[in-house]
């Protein structure tokens, strides 16, 4: 019964769907206020449903409902009860539930905090947002509908593959997803102002605190999975340049461009025509995303399940929202690229060449991501892997980075290179030594690349260095001027420092990483960067759904016990499938990681030894640039416009677009 | 899919050594899709990362090893796609993106430095030119 | 037509290859090995382990060589087809036993029905390297002078021999007609 309910309360979000698209657009075009008043209540109520429904598929894991088709496939009764609840969305059905739910969460947001808003324009993107909703609902209801029940239900589920049977997998799909989704309203805003023919300053405003925060929930989502698949898939991997990982990959990047083309935007009212188009591509590589994930047009080792008539559907779906934004941008952008001046040294200059290399860099992930498919359609076949991205995307971060240096210190409008030099130099010649430093102290086929990298990573903290320090250093005491300065001022260099931090980890763990692969049984000892594996114990442990053998390997360094790892080599019983439980030992400056193998008769083992130097750096650069962005959205500006009810940025565009 | 035994090998040398685990970083997995020999599980990997292994220490080189991946399987073994005239666009589209980025920004910087700097407006600059041009030109227009 | 098109223009081509995409098996590589001879081996036979099969006598008609394991569960599903096949229509098919136990593999044949002339036991599975094998059961379509012709990557279905391989072998056989 309880499923039924999920059903129909699905039915039923679908038609709340239709009102909150509907009568608020028709509204909109028509000057019908009762119309457009619509829009709030429903996507309230469609978010009622949505949750409803969501609640109902958890409760048929929860109780082991192996009459509902998805839940038999996807969980087993020996499943724990965390794994039970995450496996709903573990699979295609369910994690598109989850992507709608997440959907309706954003909606309902903007139903909140849209009152400072013109009436006409929260109608508009809350109708754009309910086009999308219908669409995915109609996706989920036609062709992965989770509550259809089997006729003939077997005894147990066929379990939850053991890979995402992990606690990272509990948070990081709905991190991800809702930071993809997030940008739908940056897309709902962008088509509302196009709708409305007035793409201003204060659009820029009003979008770009939720821009923002979609960005800080990819970014987390991102780092979520790579960390995950560092710990889980057991050879300490954290980027594959898979197509599933490049999918979350190239929204971030066109996000990044975003919120940097929108503070112009915003500021100066610059680059209009880019930063809306640059908001319909963040949503539509989501889209995209979704796309290439679940239609098995390419191969990944995360790739969903694959059905043609899923795949047919969503490239429908995508043709219609993307390619009917891109129609509307093409036909409603304005033609004046520029509507105020700036020089070219100034502030707007260094954000258009920064979104600019972000969106270069986004376009030849994206070529390489679906080149594999273009060339199988003519016939061929490629593989495009790691190394080609490596080649094209990091020269191009390069330049990015020495620019992101001087434009967050370049005054807007227009500014002097001198000023500039004056307190640069500093930065440039720190750098330049750090740099020197480490190409002459460093040995190895990396020391060059390493040096380079820190080098950059060096340039971007120490010019943020000292902006923070001239900016704080002026007023009469340092508590006071420090709260004078805008919050979103120290998200930046927060943001800022992150990226410089992950930089780091990533340049010196590319290149001083070591591993060992070795046959070791109980006693036997091996070297491996300074530090001696000595593996003590090999044992039999019993789990909840999985049979697993344990070893215990202690790390010395000379004389003193660093640590005692414990790996697992793991077979679930339901799948028979065997999964690799990594030990490692966090570290700030190193990590050490180690993963058994097979056994290979005498009682000897295979077993892996990896050390990675900094390879923390990388997530806690994210967490730096996630936190950043938290900081920037909860800046003083954003929160007074709420009370603010007349804005008088907002008042022009009410008066603008009321016209018929 | 099988399992393989992830038998650990024996080099002479660390520089093999090295050399072993570039190649398997770039060769493609067939079975597990989107796998590199070095990371795949699969029996069919093992397999071929013993033939990597065998030719290494037969002294062949890193051409030959890849050559001999290739002949059987096919360009989609290798992970760094070679320059050929399928993948021109491939290796040369990131290029093209960022050159007509860079036209497109200059463009646009010139036409706003052409903003900021005259004091003149466009048609002011146009009847400017005209009342400069000498008369025999202005008789023509 | 303005500049504000070009966004539009791009998405439109990229929708294109996605629909030619979508028909397209992403998991199916290509064997570089069509049109170039039959890889030379000898190995014993999987019956008969005094004797041997090697790639010479794949050659003088147009053949079938199936890659095949007892551990296969695919390969159960292709079997009927190929009996048919060979008892039916009294085609040639040899068989690749690959990276399986020589009793199994007979066990196998014994319950099942045997469809080859005759089945190379390939052990280490190093023979079907050289013929690009990534996934069982493959079967390869071999032209008289054992030039590989056509290379079929999954189980054989009904129709893929109806339309495909037993044409294919036809031409193959009667190059003239």
């Amino acid at each position: 019964m309880i499923p039924e309910l999920g059903h129909f309360a699905l039915i039923m979000a679908l038609c709340m769907a239709l009102v909150q698209a509907v009568f608020p657009l028709a509204g909109a075009a028509r000057g019908n206020v009762a119309w457009m008043s619509l829009a709030r209540p429903a996507a309230r109520v469609q978010l009622v449903f949505l949750l409803i429904t969501f609640s109902a598929l958890v409760h048929a894991f929860i109780v082991n409902d192996f009459s509902v088709a998805y839940v038999a496939r996807n969980s087993n009764t020996m499943l724990p009860l965390i794994y039970r609840i995450s496996a709903v969305w573990g699979a295609h059905e369910g994690s598109l539930l989850l992507w709608i739910l997440i959907l309706g969460l954003w909606t309902f947001a903007v139903t909140v905090f849209s009152h400072h808003l013109p009436e006409q324009f929260v109608a508009r993107v809350l109708g754009v947002m309910g086009l999308v909703s219908i669409g995915f609902l109609l996706f989920i209801l036609l062709t992965s509908n989770p509550f259809i029940r089997d006729a003939f239900p077997p005894p147990d589920g066929a379990d939850l593959n053991p890979l995402l049977q992990d606690l990272g997998l509990v948070i990081h799909p709905p991190m991800l997803y809702t930071g993809y989704v997030g940008f739908s309203v940056a897309f709902g805003f962008a088509i509302a102002a196009l709708l409305g023919g007035k793409l201003d300053m204060a659009w820029a405003r009003w979008s770009r605190p939720w821009t923002v925060m979609a960005w800080v929930f990819l970014t987390l989502g991102i780092a979520l999975g790579s960390w995950w698949a560092y710990y889980e898939l057991g050879w300490g991997g954290w980027w594959f340049w898979d197509p599933v990982e490049n999918a979350s990959f190239m929204p971030w990047l066109t996000g990044t461009a975003l919120i940097h083309s929108l503070a112009a935007t915003e500021k100066r009212g610059v680059f209009k025509n880019w930063t809306v188009l640059l908001a319909i591509c963040a949503f539509s590589l989501s889209l995209l995303g979704t796309f290439l994930v679940r239609s098995g047009v390419l191969t990944s080792v995360h790739a969903f399940a694959n059905d043609p008539a899923r795949g047919v559907f969503i490239l429908a779906l995508l043709g219609v929202v993307i390619g009917g934004s891109l129609a509307l941008y093409a036909w409603r952008a304005p033609g004046t690229f520029i509507s105020s001046s700036y020089g070219l040294f100034s502030r707007e200059m260094f954000l258009l060449v920064n979104s600019t290399l972000l969106t270069v860099a986004m376009g030849a992930v994206l070529l390489g991501t679906i080149y594999p498919l273009i060339i199988e359609t003519l016939g061929g076949k490629v593989s495009v892997g790691a190394p080609y991205f490596n080649s094209v995307f990091i020269p191009l971060m390069v330049p990015l980075v020495i620019v992101l240096g001087c434009g967050a210190w370049a005054r807007w409008k227009s500014d002097a290179w001198d000023r500039q030099w004056q307190h640069l130099r500093f930065a440039v010649f720190g750098s330049l030594i750090i740099g020197v430093l480490l190409a002459a102290m460093l040995d190895g086929a990396g020391a060059l690349r390493t040096a380079l990298g820190v080098a950059l990573a060096s340039w971007i903290i120490l010019s943020t260095g000292i902006l923070f320090y001239t900016r704080t250093r002026s007023g009469p005491d340092l508590l006071t001027t420090l709260k004078t300065h805008p919050r979103s001022f120290y998200g930046m260099c927060l943001a800022h420092v992150g990226f410089a931090i992950t930089i780091i980890g990533l340049v010196i763990t590319s290149n001083y990483s070591t591993d060992l692969h070795k046959r070791m049984k109980p006693g036997a000892r091996a070297e491996l960067a300074g530090y001696t594996f000595e593996l003590t114990d090999i044992h039999t442990i019993t789990g909840p759904n999985y049979d697993a053998t344990e070893a215990a390997i202690r790390v010395w360094r000379g004389a003193k016990i660093v640590t005692e790892l414990h790996t697992q080599k793991r077979i679930y019983r339901v799948r028979d499938m065997p999964m690799t439980e990594a030990g490692i030992r966090p570290g700030l400056t190193r990590d050490l990681y180690v993963s058994l193998g097979e056994p290979l008769g005498n009682g000897e083992w295979s077993v892996r030894l990896y050390y990675k130097p900094f390879v923390r750096w990388l997530w806690l650069g994210a967490l730096f640039m996630a936190c950043g962005g938290v900081l920037a959205v909860t800046d003083r500006r954003y929160r007074q416009i709420r009370l603010q009810a007349t804005d008088p940025q907002s008042v022009i565009v009410a008066g603008a677009t009321a016209k018929p | 899919m099988l399992q393989a035994a992830d038998v650990p090998f024996e080099f002479s040398t660390p520089e093999q050594e090295q050399r072993y685990k570039d190649l398997a970083e770039q060769l493609r997995c067939l079975v597990c899709q989107n796998q590199s020999l070095a990371d795949s599980h699969a029996e069919l990997a093992q397999d071929l990362r013993n033939e990597v292994y065998r030719m290494l220490v037969q002294g062949q080189s890193d051409k030959e090893i890849i050559d001999f991946l290739v002949t059987r399987y096919g360009d989609f073994v290798l992970f760094k796609p070679p320059l050929k005239s399928g993948t021109a666009l491939l290796w040369a589209g990131p290029f093209l993106m960022l050159i007509g980025a860079i036209l497109i920004v200059f463009r646009l910087t010139r036409k706003n430095a052409r903003l900021v700097s005259p004091e003149l407006s466009n048609h002011d600059q146009q009847r400017l030119d005209t009342l400069l041009k000498p008369p025999a030109d202005r008789k023509r227009i | 037509m303005n500049r504000y098109f070009i966004p539009l223009i791009v998405f439109i081509v990229l929708i294109a290859f996605f629909r030619i995409g979508l028909n397209y098996d992403p998991r199916l590589v290509p064997s570089p090995l069509i049109d170039k001879p039959v890889p030379v081996f000898t190995l014993p036979n999987l019956r008969d382990t005094a004797t041997t099969m090697s790639s010479a006598d794949l050659r003088g008609q147009a053949v079938l060589l199936n890659v095949w394991a007892s551990w296969c569960v695919e390969c159960r599903n292709e079997h009927p087809v190929l009996m048919e096949f060979s008892q039916n229509l009294k085609m040639p098919v040899y068989g690749l036993n690959y990276k399986d136990t020589r009793e199994e593999a007979i066990q196998w044949l014994d319950h099942y029905g045997d469809p080859y002339v005759q089945s190379a036991f390939d052990q280490s599975g190093r023979v079907g390297i050289d013929f690009g094998v990534y996934g069982v059961p493959e079967t390869f379509v071999l032209d008289r002078n054992g030039i590989i012709r056509y290379k079929h990557i999954g189980p054989i279905t009904q129709k893929t021999m109806e339309d495909i391989i037993l044409p294919l072998l036809n031409k193959l056989d009667h190059p003239a007609t």
